[in-house]
């Protein structure tokens, strides 16, 4: 047991149920003396000490979609954002936007429908990283008129955010000039700061014939690999998923649209059928929660599924979400 | 973490090699390995399965008859782009009797998701396309 400050407990993370996507707490350890002299050390690196804040993830929107749903699930989510008591500072969009078209400025008007929803939610700031239905037939043009770069970074709050596109190129790879403007992003943190990465295909082999990998994850693993404190949040998969590689944690959020079936479970990457009965079904968020607090020693991660259910299915209205026991 | 394999064992192919080819070759050739022709078009592979043999080394030849593809198959150790109306080629010996799923990993449209070839390595016996 260390006396000191664990370093990778240093970034707490607490999900909270929201029904609609993930809700995340970054608790820095300041509680403590150590705790408090590193979010000072890591203050002096980025110019911003670490100071607890939440923010949310929403995945896989598809708007456009030829789905029973529609943008229902979606809109949901915005309101539910907005019905929180406090507001998240930031909402991250991991991919997936919108459900790719091939009939001229089908696009485009998919895309401006997504901002008018999103544009509905009270938060101070809104980011977004494209999936391959967003930015795989173009090269990630349209996605850049409308959103702006599909990678980049930021700091809020003394946390270093890093958007990660591995879908432009149209293959599941970041590439070799985006893993270079990555290590060079890095080089300024100390290696306790606290990293969220935000990309839309999981950086690692979870199903690579189902097209669930990224072929150059590992490499961008290995740029990430000095950080102590890295997260990496992603979509695709329309599922929730908890791996921890190495020191590095990968969550999946679930889709607003409908869920795929569990990889080790089923052999082929259908779509779990639409029930009417429980039309959200699998669709809703996934719990992490890390308790805060705690000095020096191994955290424990939670996990929980949060899923949606209905009263009374009659489109953006009638259904609750309801938490569930642990499942894994 | 575990690698997923489709009904079969990872590191099935020793030996890859990817070229893209000026033209066309899509029957047997009278020397060398056996070829293999596999065309595809949005969002198909023709045809949906070929059979290879344990230890025999093969050439894939692979045609893209639209737009651009990928043939990406991670137990053979294949990952290889098809460019836009032309044609690639793979060679392959596989190592492990298996059943394994080829996909398409370059994005090519809605149905994308849905184009595979089962790839299945036997351990005797005559092998067809």
């Amino acid at each position: 047991m260390k006396t000191e400050l664990d370093r990778r407990g240093f970034l707490k993370i607490a999900g909270a149920s929201m029904g609609v996507g993930a809700l995340y707490s970054v608790w820095p350890g300041i509680a403590s003396a150590a705790g408090g002299e590193m979010a000072r050390r890591l203050g002096s690196k980025t110019g911003e000490a670490p100071t607890p804040f939440t923010f949310a993830q929403i995945s896989d929107t598809h708007v456009g979609f030829e789905g029973p749903l529609g943008t229902s699930a979606f809109e949901k989510a915005v309101e539910t954002v907005n019905g929180l008591p406090q507001a998240p500072d930031l909402v991250l969009f991991t991919g997936d936007l919108t459900h790719d078209s091939e009939k001229p400025g089908e696009r485009a008007t998919r895309m401006s429908r997504f901002k008018e929803i999103s544009a509905r939610l009270k938060v101070p700031k809104v980011y977004h990283v494209p999936g391959e239905h967003d930015a795989g037939l173009d090269g990630g043009e349209l996605f850049r008129d409308a959103f702006g770069p599909t990678h980049y970074s930021f700091d809020h709050r003394g946390v270093h955010f890093v958007a990660l596109d591995n879908v432009s190129r149209a293959r599941p790879e970041v590439g070799a000039e985006q893993r270079a403007w990555l290590a060079k992003d890095l080089a300024r943190f100390d290696k306790a700061a606290p990293i969220v990465v935000f990309t839309h295909r999981p950086l690692f082999d979870l199903r690579p014939d189902w097209e669930w990998f990224t072929s150059d994850g590992d490499e961008v693993m290995n740029v990430l690999a000095p950080y102590e404190n890295v997260t990496v949040l992603y979509g695709h998969i329309h599922r929730e998923d908890h791996h921890t590689i190495g020191h590095t944690a990968h969550y999946a959020a679930r889709s607003l649209i409908f869920a795929f079936p569990d990889p080790e479970q089923a052999d082929e990457r259908k779509p779990i059928p639409f029930d009417r009965d429980q039309p959200f079904k699998n669709l809703g968020l996934r719990i992490v929660a890390q308790t805060p607090g705690r000095v020096a020693g191994v955290e424990t991660v939670n996990v929980k599924d949060v899923e949606l259910s209905m009263n009374e299915f009659s489109g953006t209205e009638g259904f609750n979400q309801l938490l569930k026991s642990p499942t894994f | 973490m575990t690698r997923h394999g489709f009904l079969g064992a990872a590191g099935a192919g020793l030996s890859v090699m990817a070229t893209l080819l000026a033209s066309a070759g899509p029957t047997a050739r009278a020397e060398g390995p056996r070829v293999v022709v596999i065309t595809a078009k949005r969002f198909e592979f023709t045809p949906k399965e070929i059979t290879l043999r344990k230890g025999e080394t093969v050439k894939i030849q692979l045609k893209s008859e639209d737009v651009t593809h990928g043939f990406f198959l991670r137990p053979l150790g294949i990952d290889t782009e098809i460019p836009a109306g032309q044609t690639a080629e793979v060679t392959v010996t596989p190592h492990e009797v298996g059943r394994y799923r080829a996909i398409c990993d370059h994005f090519c449209g809605a149905g994308h998701g849905g184009m595979k070839v089962t790839v299945v390595v036997e351990d005797e016996g005559p092998a067809a396309e």
